[in-house]
């Protein structure tokens, strides 16, 4: 079957002299390259050419420095937190989305895209408010002395917010096309529920979950609307890494907010490489 | 004896076919226990009132503590109405020039194959990927006193980073892959054959591109526009790195949520927020709405 696919694709792709049929090829790639160019590879490549000038003792110097390692450290720590709770709920959410009816079932999908919706620092402003020591939610736990704005769980909150559609989004669509051939199987078999559900249905879910991980991770590391609000900036314990560079550049520290943006890159450009290996590896998965 | 026997094993076999062929036809509805199921929806209906309903209606309740007058002040103040021209402006921008791009980068990368294709569609995506603050401060590198293009800037009398231009380069920026990453799936489904049909029955690109691609992606095209324009609208980060915060010029709408909130003129802030919640409503209502069309 792999095979007959593939060899119609080959013969697709490589007409016996290349010639392209279709007009539009010159003009089409003219723009996309011109455009792609313009608006986001020379920014881009600027990062990099300043990071050049700095010296690499200097740059080193940057990045290792108490403040800024605390920083990375915040963000990728919450980042993951807040991922994991994504990855916990958004199976809930997409399970119950999937296989459930009940009333008021679309509201409830409509309502998984409000985070892309949602202005970030509109979130931010109402996220501070609700979880501080005054808000409706932070003053119960106020009262048995849990903190929740200005500390970490603030903003790992901050970050599951803007996380969750991501994860429901990508499992959702697996979810739906999964056979229930192999649940009838499994239970048939005499498997209970919730082994069918661990051993049988898991399994299948686990790349788009982890797609999804993937990128409500990326998105948590880099977000500063909804984050900084609920951050409070305290040196040390809630300086995101998207907030330190904010501030080198309000103190005109341009070098040093340079080198803390190309770490962070480099951490997003990681990550996506490392998402779009699981993406391609799940489509040669469901081709199989 | 043996009779008794036969019957017992009949009255056995019979029972436990209906048993089996009960779970046969209903293995759902044996599988998806009702307890199980309410737990499940009870918790997902909860943790969804808790991070994103109770968060609206708190905009809600405070844009109106000091009631309606104070409110409509809020809102027609001078400041916040240039603010929300500036972001109209700036989104208008945004999703005209990311539609242009995204449509003439799906129609190539859908329709010929070239090397480098990966890489191309790997590099369109890299705003989606890196922090907003990273995509404004790449501008500032780029355009700013500090950046290579500073100086000639200057000697033309060129202002970008701390003006309007700076604000709409930001904003193009970070939602570039949007209307792409809605087009480029379907077109890459829909493959080349028809296009290629047309092109040997002797049809122009424009003709090809408006009777043959266009009707394939009339409803991504529109589904990427929403997309973009939620993005757009809202973004943060990248504007307010690169605007300088100078209030009725280069303040978009959420910049000056953020200014009135650090004012401690609450009421204000969410006031203004409430503008953008109503927005970012709107925009999800024709989400659904196109996405229910698209089916």
């Amino acid at each position: 079957m792999t095979g007959v696919f593939m060899e119609q694709h080959i013969v697709k792709v490589k007409n016996k002299k290349g010639v392209r049929v279709i007009p539009g090829f010159g003009l089409s790639m003219g723009v996309t390259l011109a455009m792609l160019g313009c608006l986001v590879l020379i920014p881009l490549a600027s990062i990099f050419l300043s990071a050049s000038r700095l010296g690499f003792g200097e740059f080193i110097g940057v990045v290792t420095s108490r403040q800024v390692v605390s920083g990375y450290v915040v963000s990728l720590s919450c980042a993951f937190l807040a991922a994991l709770v994504n990855a916990v709920f958004g199976i809930v959410l997409a399970w119950v989305l999937v296989r459930y009816e009940f009333p008021g079932k679309r509201l409830m999908d409509g309502m998984i895209e409000l985070p892309f919706a949602l202005p970030t620092a509109v979130a931010g402003i109402a996220l501070t408010y609700l979880y501080s020591d005054q808000g409706w939610i932070g003053s119960l736990f106020a009262k048995v002395g849990i903190k929740i704005a200005y500390t970490r769980i603030g903003i790992t909150i901050a970050m599951v917010f803007v996380g969750i559609p991501f994860v429901v989004r990508a499992v959702q669509p697996v979810l739906e096309k999964l056979d229930r051939q192999y649940e009838e199987a499994a239970m048939m078999l005499g498997a209970n529920k919730p082994y069918t559900f661990f051993r049988v249905i898991l399994p299948e879910l686990f790349p788009a979950l982890l797609a999804g991980f993937g990128l409500a991770f990326a998105r948590g590391i880099g977000e500063y609307g909804s984050v900084v609000f609920i951050a409070g900036n305290i040196p040390y314990k809630t300086q995101i890494a998207p907030l330190l560079i904010m501030t080198k550049l309000e103190q005109y520290k341009y070098a040093d907010a340079t080198a803390i943006a190309l770490v962070l890159l480099l951490i997003s450009f990681l990550l996506m490489f490392l998402i779009n290996s699981i993406q391609i590896y799940m489509q040669r998965f469901s081709k199989a | 004896m043996a009779d008794k026997n036969e019957k017992d094993l009949d009255r056995d076999l019979v029972g436990d076919g209906i048993h089996s062929i009960q779970k046969v036809i209903q293995p759902h509805k044996a599988y998806s226990r009702p307890v199980i199921k309410y737990i499940l929806i009870g918790v997902s209906v909860l943790f969804l009132a808790v991070m994103l309903g109770i968060p609206l209606i708190v905009v809600a309740v405070n844009a109106l503590s000091d009631g309606w007058a104070a409110y409509k002040e809020a809102v027609l103040d001078e400041y916040t109405v240039k603010a929300l021209l500036l972001t109209l402006l700036a989104t208008v921008s945004a999703v005209a020039v990311n539609t242009v791009f995204g449509v003439f980068a799906a129609y190539l990368l859908s329709k010929f194959y070239f090397k480098g294709r990966q890489i191309l569609a790997t590099l369109i995506d890299i705003p989606f990927s890196i922090s907003p603050v990273i995509a404004g401060l790449v501008f500032i590198l780029t355009f700013g006193n500090i950046g290579w293009m500073g100086d000639f800037l200057k000697a033309h009398d060129i202002k970008i980073v701390f003006a309007v231009p700076g604000v709409i380069l930001a904003t193009i920026f970070v939602t570039f892959p949007f209307v792409f990453r809605e087009l480029f799936p379907v077109l890459n489904a829909q493959g080349k054959d028809e296009e290629e049909a047309a092109a040997l029955m002797g049809a122009g690109g424009f003709t090809i591109f408006r009777r043959i691609t266009f009707p394939h992606i009339r409803w991504a095209l529109l589904y990427g526009v929403i997309l973009c324009t939620a993005r757009a609208m809202g973004e943060f980060g990248a504007v307010s790195v690169i605007s300088g915060h100078l209030r009725g010029k280069t303040n978009t709408l959420p910049l000056h949520v953020e200014i009135l909130y650090n004012e401690f003129n609450t009421t204000a802030a969410f006031a203004v927020s409430s503008i953008l919640v109503i927005l970012a409503v709107l925009i999800l209502i024709a989400r659904n709405i196109v996405e229910w069309k698209r089916k």
